[in-house]
């Protein structure tokens, strides 16, 4: 007999939220104790073997590993580049337009904590990626991200002058694009192994 | 020294303005790169393999219409001219655009938008076993309609046969590949205003 998915009892947050969520695996994490030296280095950082996500995904723990050490290098190298602030926008853009209510709630979060400006990231969350936004880069790291996240693909050349016209350099807008990649990635693994579940109380 | 896929695909070689951007971002490079190496020239094919995983490949980046998927194409037909024959016809009628999909009922049900879910069809499944077009399936659900994910469409999966860790391993194979063919749709449209 087939191997069964797991059905979490809890009702599904059913709204885009900045609060922090938490995460039920639908199949079943690699146990603790089957651990080895190779899913640790797929881990990158022990820690996670306390986290069912990263637990589920160390059963191919290759991939889990290049995957993080991507995710890293986009999100947290500081020389120059994107602004984390935006960079966290890039990644809550395509969660929004993808519809990975879990992974926007992280990065909404991130993109507060690091532009403090949390109405202006609940605004996207609230009304979606098309709502208004006054700052212009914002508007183009925004509209970049929704464009890279459509299939097919929909970013063009006026995207690229839209974010340098916003004084982004070349670098930065490397980094919009690869938060935005990154993002249809990492949508993807926590929508489909998964589903977010409810703030404790 | 190996060839970096993402730089083939884009066309950028060593010297150039392009490359040398990537070069400032040197673990994503790497790691772009590993992330292709762990899935396509894996020492682990207890649990996907290799024609799996090329055929897959190749039916997720054609279904985005990205240009990467003639990079597929030509590995899938190394592999097996049949199968890959099979996916060009099935193809046509499998395309579309997303994302779309549902939310959990609720406030978001608004912005719940219909579209495509496709089903292998018989002649599909005849060619290729239940496992490999329970695969199709759900590279469809994955690259078009992420939202629409579920518990039915993993236990769909696993009763195709289907391990837990082959569901997790065609998981990555299918989102990393939207994130390359992202990054290469994104860097050849950077390279032209250069």
């Amino acid at each position: 007999m087939p191997a069964q998915v797991v059905r979490p009892a809890g009702e599904e947050p059913n709204v885009f939220t900045q609060a922090m969520l938490g995460w039920e695996a639908w199949l079943e994490p690699l146990a603790a104790e089957e651990l080895t030296e190779r899913h640790f280095d797929g881990l990158v950082d022990r820690r996670r073997a306390a986290n069912p996500y990263f637990r589920l995904l160390v059963r191919d723990p290759d991939i889990l590993g290049a995957r993080t050490r991507t995710d890293n290098d986009i999100f947290y190298n500081e020389k120059g580049g994107l602004p984390r602030a935006l960079r966290e926008l890039s990644a809550a853009s395509a969660s929004r337009s993808n519809g990975c209510i879990y992974c926007a709630s992280v990065h909404a979060r991130f993109a507060s904590h690091h532009s403090k400006r949390p109405d202006d990231v609940q605004r996207l969350l609230d009304e979606g990626t098309a709502a208004p936004q006054d700052d212009a880069q914002w508007r183009a790291v925004i509209d970049a991200s929704v464009a890279l996240t459509a299939t097919p693909v929909a970013f063009g050349a006026e995207h690229v002058r839209q974010l340098r016209e916003a004084g982004l350099d070349d670098l930065a807008i490397a980094d919009a694009i690869h938060g935005a990649a990154f993002f249809n990635w990492a949508n993807r693994l926590m929508l489909s192994l998964g589903q977010p579940t409810q703030p404790r109380g | 020294m190996t060839t970096d896929v993402i730089d083939r695909l884009v066309g950028a070689s060593a010297g150039d303005a392009l490359f040398a951007l990537r070069e400032q971002r040197p673990d994503a490079k790497r790691n772009a790169q590993a992330s292709y190496d762990a899935l396509f020239a894996s020492d682990e094919l207890e649990h996907v393999s290799q024609l799996e995983r090329l055929a897959v490949a190749y039916w997720a980046v054609a279904l985005t219409g990205s240009p990467a998927a003639a990079h597929y194409r030509e590995l899938l037909e190394a592999e097996s001219p049949e199968t890959l024959a099979t996916l060009e016809a099935a193809l046509p009628e499998a395309l579309t655009n997303g994302p779309y999909g549902d939310y959990p009922a609720g406030p978001l049900s608004a912005e719940n938008v219909a579209g495509l879910h496709w089903r292998p069809s018989d002649e599909v499944t005849a060619a290729l076993g239940i496992r490999l077009a329970a695969a199709l399936a759900h590279t469809h659900l994955l690259t078009y309609r992420p939202r629409d994910a579920s518990t039915d469409a993993l236990q769909a999966l696993l009763d195709a046969g289907w391990s837990t860790t082959g569901i997790v391993t065609l998981s990555q194979l299918v989102s990393f590949l939207n994130f390359q063919l992202r990054v290469v749709a994104g860097l050849t449209v950077l390279k032209g205003e250069l």
